[in-house]
């Protein structure tokens, strides 16, 4: 197959940034994305050019590192999937394909598909744990946890913390990763007992890292690659309501 | 045993020997901890949950890690389990019958006391982990659910769906962020270890030269970075991309420990490689890694090829496809071959098994290397909503990948390179042979002898990191109370800093004709065609020759793009795999060193009658553990013999 790449191509974080066109030919429907960049890369380092910078690791999508925001779509086109599961028999021969990096100021642009996530670290840092130290627990079995709990707190704790929210929302909105896991948590009896300082500071850090405000698009869940759902967002704001009314931090 | 070599390990009964030393382990006191330094390298299930302890404890940390995130660390990609000897399913597990399947697991190659240990601190895992809210199954009771997985009979692994993983290493990166927070801990993301510094011991003249900190570099800014410590915790990973395509993540390399390994600390069993058989099967040239499939399928899963060679090379040619072979004619090779654990046979076991079937022509796609994992019968069975829930993450992942439906056409296996059971030689402290440098998870050697069982890579990670090296470390710790601060204004600095910057220079200012890949694929061939699922002399006396003139070609040809300031990862790459290209070699020497076969090592000369593995337990009950002699000299061999006082050594059957 043949593709026409448009690839923004940035130095650093503080220059500024253009489109640059890649042409490239004879790729197998098997190849992954990544793998076609892969190969333009090794193009473009033989040729004496600067290979272009992305972030990826796993390739099995599941450690979030990969970030690419393709044909208007972080993660491409398809649903439920990352970048580095995404193959190009999803592609029609001769296709145009615009990549950018993440998108949101909050996200400052490294090199250029790779930019800075370290807010995400500093929101979860801010509550994102059960304050329990090394050989305090008790036996696991001691606390019973119903099925329906357990199952909805992993399906919030399967976020990857990659950013394709914050990248799909117009707003650059954080709300669905934090949310994912303030619910985790506050489904689990092991997290009640901070409960409300974790929502206060964890949502206190969010805003002060520069992420938008919430309202409800919902285009955060649809592009999640874990598919996280919106309710995760419902139930921080019950949390955070609940938490405000009794706040000693006024 | 060699010299050099002291294992270590407290006298006593084996069952008292861990409970005993802990109560009697020098102590740091908590006010003087904070005086104490400790650098850790990977935020892995090992490194997160061992900087996180320390930090907990007192002590001053630095955590490093390569990736963006201390969460994104390769033990996020393990999906199946975790083990431990809970015995919620009263079906008669026990610590010594955990201990037991490890030790057989891996083929009489483990130490006695390093497992035992881990068997009893499996328990305490398991506890920590849903104590800090991790996720796990549970059943519609509210109690943990567990599965079983290769190479015992009891339900021992607890898990969350195929995110096991995932789930385990979140709650390590929870504990971490919480010590982040409080200051005790100091986390540097984007940055890879570049060398270990060592240094007089200047309290205690006996301990001679003593890990002393680190080179690191900021992979955003090119800087190099100078960090001193008392103590060096190398959490490192394991170093299968030495095949270019493995399963581990592109980025999971052998820098940390092959410094280490150069400034002194012996390589331990470094032939022990773990090739998993369920991973899809290679497509073309231009795959950059492989993907596993969990070993869980396997309890559902049927693996077969067709009896009648007419039928694969029809499959392989296209003309017919799985769907075309009546069951009669399905030859279920591990079901006839290993009637008592069938599809659960151990991961060594099942790889060459399938590689047997497909070097006998009866491989089942284009390049004929793959074989069918079947749900057919577990769908007439129970029903395809009941493999749904137990699988469906798995088979969603299989058919992206794959484009085929595994409801309806079996899945495609074969096996790949997955985990290294080699690794730095550490003693019981888990402290390597330099003084204040310890391993611990996949980086060290210890505890699977030549064949890692499924579902325990989990459990040791997390047992050096919460439960055994924040105990060790102390009592080393415990001499440095009066050392103060460690300078970095040192010769010993200037030179590692000095080295690294030179060979950084070399890289940007080569202009050779070829991408660093180039040369990683090429060695990534030769390992493994010859020192992959089967070994013999000549092909590993031939590939040591090959692998010195890829290596010669490497540090001639090799071209790195761009400059030394900026973030170029052609340019990690780079220095990554001028590593792999020496350790390539000190694999092939230590297989053909291992004149026998025992767990994922399989020399051909050394087999039974039905093709089974055949341990040489007069001449090999050892531990191989390699001493640096520079790059192009022999390495020194070490001997720790392996006494074995509590399992009989018999030849592992699983008929």
């Amino acid at each position: 197959m043949n593709f026409t790449l448009k690839i923004w191509r940035q130095k650093g974080a503080k220059d500024s940034g253009q489109f640059v066109t890649y042409p490239i030919k004879d790729i197998s429907s098997d190849s992954s994305f990544l793998e076609m960049i892969d190969i333009l890369n090794n193009q473009l380092v033989e040729k004496g050019e600067e290979p272009i910078a992305f972030d990826h690791d796993c390739r099995e999508g599941i450690c979030g590192m990969c970030s690419m925001y393709i044909n208007g779509h972080p993660h491409g086109p398809e649903n439920l999937i990352t970048t580095c599961q995404l193959h190009m028999r999803s592609f029609k021969d001769g296709d145009s394909i615009t990549i950018e990096p993440w998108r949101s100021s909050a996200f400052p642009v490294i090199k250029d598909l790779v930019v800075d996530r370290s807010a995400f670290d500093r929101i979860i840092q801010a509550g994102g744990y059960v304050s329990v130290n090394t050989g305090n627990a008790q036996d696991a079995n001691n606390i019973p946890i119903p099925k329906t709990d357990a199952d909805k707190a992993f399906d919030a704790a399967t976020c990857i913390g990659c950013g394709a929210c914050v990248a799909a929302c117009k707003n650059a909105s954080a709300m669905l990763f934090t949310s994912a896991k303030v619910s985790q948590l506050a489904l689990l009896p092991q997290g009640q007992v901070e409960a409300k300082a974790r929502v206060e500071n964890m949502v206190a850090q969010m805003d002060k890292e520069g992420f938008g405000a919430c309202t409800n698009t919902g285009a955060c869940s649809a592009e999640c690659p874990k598919g996280i759902s919106i309710e995760n967002i419902a139930r921080m704001n019950r949390e955070f309501i609940k938490a405000k009314l009794s706040s000693e931090n006024v | 045993m060699s010299s050099k070599l002291n294992s270590n390990i407290p006298k006593g009964d084996l069952r008292d020997k861990w409970s005993q030393y802990k109560s009697e382990i020098a102590l740091v006191n908590p006010a003087n901890k904070r005086h104490i330094d400790i650098i850790v390298i990977g935020t892995g299930l090992a490194g997160g949950a061992a900087a996180a302890s320390f930090g907990e404890m007192g002590y001053s940390v630095k955590a490093f890690c390569f990736q963006d995130s201390p969460r994104r660390a390769h033990s996020i990609a393990a999906q199946g389990g975790i083990n431990a000897a809970k015995n919620y399913q009263n079906d008669g597990d026990s610590v010594y019958r955990l201990f037991y399947d490890t030790i057989k697991g891996g083929d009489y190659r483990s130490r006695e006391a390093n497992v035992h240990r881990l068997a009893e601190v499996s328990r305490n895992i398991i506890d920590q982990c849903v104590a800090q809210g991790v996720p796990f199954a549970r059943e519609y009771g509210g109690y943990l659910d567990n599965r079983s997985f290769g190479g015992v009979q009891v339900k021992r692994t607890f898990y969350a769906k195929g995110q096991t993983g995932q789930q385990l290493l979140l709650g390590a990166y929870s504990a971490l962020s919480r010590q982040i927070n409080a200051g005790t801990v100091k986390m540097y993301h984007r940055h890879e270890m570049m060398d270990v510094v060592l240094m007089d011991d200047t309290t205690d003249a006996k301990r001679g030269k003593v890990a002393r900190g680190v080179i690191a570099r900021n992979l955003i800014t090119g800087e190099i970075e100078r960090h001193s410590a008392h103590a060096v915790v190398l959490a490192s990973g394991g170093y299968g991309n030495v095949f270019f395509l493995s399963t581990n993540a592109m980025g999971s390399n052998v820098t940390a420990s092959w410094k280490a390994y150069k400034k002194g600390a012996f390589m331990a069993n470094p032939c022990y490689t773990q090739i998993h058989p369920t991973c899809l099967p290679r497509s073309g040239d231009h795959q950059a890694k492989l993907t596993l499939m969990s070993e869980s399928l396997r309890n559902d899963g049927r693996v077969w090829v067709p009896k009648k060679k007419e039928d694969a090379i029809a499959i392989q040619q296209g003309k017919k496809t799985a769907l075309d072979i009546p069951d009669a004619d399905r030859d279920f090779y591990l079901e006839r071959r290993y009637p008592a654990f069938g599809n659960l046979v151990p991961r060594d076991v099942a790889s060459r098994a399938a590689k047997e079937r497909c070097d006998a022509g009866y491989g089942v796609n284009g390049t004929g290397e793959a074989v069918y994992l079947d749900f057919k019968y577990a769908i007439e069975r129970m029903g395809a909503k009941a493999v749904e829930s137990k699988y469906g993450n798995l088979f969603q992942m299989y058919e992206k990948i794959a484009a085929e439906d595994p409801y309806k056409m079996p899945m495609k296996i074969y096996p790949a390179v997955h985990y290294t059971m080699g690794g730095t030689w550490v003693d019981y402290n888990l402290m390597t042979t330099i003084p204040g440098l310890f391993a611990t998870g996949e980086c060290n050697f210890s505890d699977h002898g030549a064949n890692r069982l499924g579902a325990s890579a989990l459990m040791q990670g997390l047992a050096d990191g919460y439960f055994v090296i924040p105990y060790t470390i102390g009592g080393y710790l415990s001499k440095d109370i009066r050392t103060g601060s460690i300078p970095t204004d040192t010769p010993e600095f200037d030179e590692a800093e000095k080295t690294i910057k030179e060979r950084i220079n070399f890289f940007l200012s080569n202009k050779g004709s070829k991408s660093v890949d180039y040369f990683h694929r090429k060695l990534g061939n030769i390992m493994w065609e010859e020192c992959g699922m089967a070994r013999n002399e000549k092909g590993l006396t031939q590939a040591i020759e090959d692998i010195k003139k890829i290596r010669a070609d490497f540090w001639k040809e090799v071209l790195v793009p761009g400059k030394a300031d900026e973030y170029n990862p052609e340019l990690d790459k780079a220095l990554r795999v001028a590593d792999f290209l020496e350790l390539g070699e000190l694999m092939c020497r230590d297989a053909l060193n291992r004149n026998e076969s025992c767990g994922g090592h399989f020399r051909e000369e050394y087999q039974t009658e039905e093709g089974e593995a055949l341990r040489d337990d007069e001449n090999f009950a050892y531990v191989a553990a390699w001493e640096f002699k520079g790059v192009d000299n022999k390495p020194e061999l070490h001997k720790e013999e392996l006494v074995y006082d509590n399992v009989e050594m018999k030849q592992r059957s699983y008929k």
